[in-house]
């Protein structure tokens, strides 16, 4: 791989022994994905501030003992705790201890203490064709995606490699090539409109995309056009539970695709599938069936609900208030700007800088919950060990309203 | 059987071949206390990895796989080698770093679409840089 004389420097030590240690890992890595040379960022977001164990916190702890600064402006991802609410998380020491070492050491290396998955949601998002370094798999296909910045699918490590050095792969995502959609992905007719105006509707269309597409670009053909930000966060989230996907199109809506052709960059799609409402009815059911009406609490915003979502939740919180827990995960600075007090009135329980299916916050293991989120439905089983029920944002407030699971099927069956 | 790959992380391994069938999380699929596979929508749910060598298609879904198996290689409950048909970079730099680390190598090889499916049908694998080789039982 080739280096410019700057990287080299950096290399060999000439911005300090932490950024050397980055620069030689991003370099190995680089080399596995195939990229000839390494690109400039104009920003990060770090993901390795979760603490999965003792490895995280000795990696961070090594980059910070030798003096480790993020080079461009950085933004941190969710963490273990909610420092907002004390207690609201239940984690014994040492692992408290060891998460909060975890995320003193991404700030003392400079980075903004942001605690969100969706640091798109945040003031001055990246912009089009801004080259970046995200990790966290919703934020990657959301910036790829529907900003149109570039990213390629970063994880823990190599997030931080590229904030020391400022530099990136130059490779994949990153490049024209990489971006052009390998597959096409038909919504059929018999879709309901009205589904495809839900989150959940067009997370089960991401759900079944990520299962079919595995890790490459679609064009997704016959979304509505008013298709919003949530919803195609909703629809990314899941593809890139389900599949790999770090990246997708949406042909009259996303912008790099104006129109078919132009998401294919002039090529060939190599496969073409329909997605109809028999398979997002299954893509629901396999999200989270209900056995019964019961139910113990609800989750919203994964990934951390936006300003407009939260205020969606406390118009029907406050027109049916709830009689089981509703929990709402949302990043510090959007509920900063909301009005926390009267959302808390209203029934709700804000969760900050965390989220609900990574750490123990809602009380009843094995209990029923419902969510909107088919990234929370895929992952809270084997992480926390409950049992999603999957539904659209109004039938899990509806639900929690009347106590009792309660889903509209007619909103799933063929038009 | 001798098969000729591309070594992402060189280094040398030998144990039982666990075929995964299908890509897998390492994040919410496999817990690093134990080695279990736990992803409850995987056909090798309930599977050990510890000491194996896994035979992975790819990896997939969350980014912070990287750290679990980096945690893994730490707490020794790890594969003893990984054998994928595509490029991983994400399990790749969870190798790189717990070698950085704690000096334990874990080696990983990509191997082309054929040979991926012979060496999933393999009982042991030896694996020496970029070379994945069935052994006979004695």
């Amino acid at each position: 791989m080739e280096l410019s004389a700057d990287e080299r420097a950096i290399r060999d030590g000439g911005s300090g022994e932490a950024a050397a240690i980055a620069m030689r890992i991003l370099m190995e890595t680089a080399e596995v994905m195939g990229a000839p040379r390494l690109l400039r960022i104009t920003r990060a977001h770090i993901d390795g501030c979760l603490s999965h164990g003792e490895a995280g916190s000795a990696f961070a702890e090594l980059l910070r003992s030798h003096g480790g600064r993020v080079a461009v402006p950085t933004t941190l991802n969710v963490s273990s705790l909610d420092l907002l609410h004390p207690g609201r998380v239940r984690l014994e020491e040492p692992d408290a201890d060891r998460a909060r070492r975890l995320m003193d050491a991404y700030v003392a290396m400079g980075c903004r203490p942001t605690w969100t998955c969706a640091p798109y949601q945040l003031a001055d998002p990246p912009g089009l064709g801004e080259q970046i370094a995200w990790a966290e798999s919703n934020a990657i296909v959301f910036a790829n995606s529907v900003l149109g910045a570039r990213t390629e699918r970063y994880g823990d490590f190599i997030d931080a490699c590229c904030a020391l050095t400022g530099r990136a792969p130059a490779v994949g995502l990153h490049t024209n090539e990489g971006r052009r959609a390998r597959v096409v992905v038909r919504i059929a007719p018999d879709v309901r409109p009205e589904l495809l105006a839900t989150s959940a509707g067009l997370a089960a269309v991401g759900h079944v995309l990520g299962a079919a597409v595995e890790g490459r670009v679609a064009a997704i053909v016959g979304l509505p056009p008013a298709t919003d930000a949530d919803g195609l966060k909703a629809l990314g989230a899941a593809a890139a539970s389900s599949g790999a996907v770090a990246m997708f199109h949406a042909v009259g809506i996303t912008p790099e695709a104006p129109y078919l052709a132009a998401a294919l960059g002039g090529g060939e799609p190599e496969a073409e599938l329909v997605v109809d409402a028999a398979a997002l009815r299954a893509a629901r059911d396999e999200l989270g069936a209900p056995d019964g009406s019961h139910l113990d609490a609800v989750s919203l915003g994964t990934p951390h609900a936006s300003a407009l979502e939260l205020a969606r939740i406390l118009t029907a919180l406050e027109r049916e208030p709830p009689s089981v827990p509703v929990y709402v995960n949302v990043a510090r600075d959007v509920l900063a700007a909301s009005d926390e007090a009267r959302l808390v009135a209203a029934g709700a329980t804000p969760v900050s800088d965390t989220c609900t299916y990574l750490v123990p916050v809602i009380a009843d293991r094995g209990g029923r919950v419902m969510t909107d989120s088919a990234k929370w439905a895929w992952y809270a089983p084997g992480t926390i060990g409950l049992r999603p029920v999957f539904a659209t944002t109004e039938e899990c407030l509806r639900s929690a309203a009347l106590g009792r699971v309660q889903r509209d099927d007619a909103l799933w069956e063929p038009r | 059987m001798k098969f000729t790959g591309r070594a992402l992380v060189r280094g040398r391994a030998e144990g039982l071949a666990v075929a995964l069938e299908e890509p897998l999380s390492f994040w919410g699929g496999v817990d690093p206390a134990t080695g279990l596979v736990i992803d409850p929508h995987h056909r090798r749910h309930g599977t050990s990895l510890v000491g194996r060598v896994a035979v992975l298609p790819s990896g997939r879904g969350s980014s912070s796989s990287s750290s679990v198996l980096a945690e893994a290689i730490r707490a020794g409950t790890a594969p003893a080698a990984i054998v994928l048909r595509e490029p991983d970079p994400i399990l790749v730099l969870g190798a790189i770093v717990a070698r950085e680390l704690y000096g334990t190598v874990l080696p990983i090889v990509v191997l082309d679409p054929t040979a991926f499916v012979e060496a999933a049908v393999a009982a042991t694998l030896r694996v020496d840089g970029g070379i994945v080789e069935t052994v006979e039982p004695v």
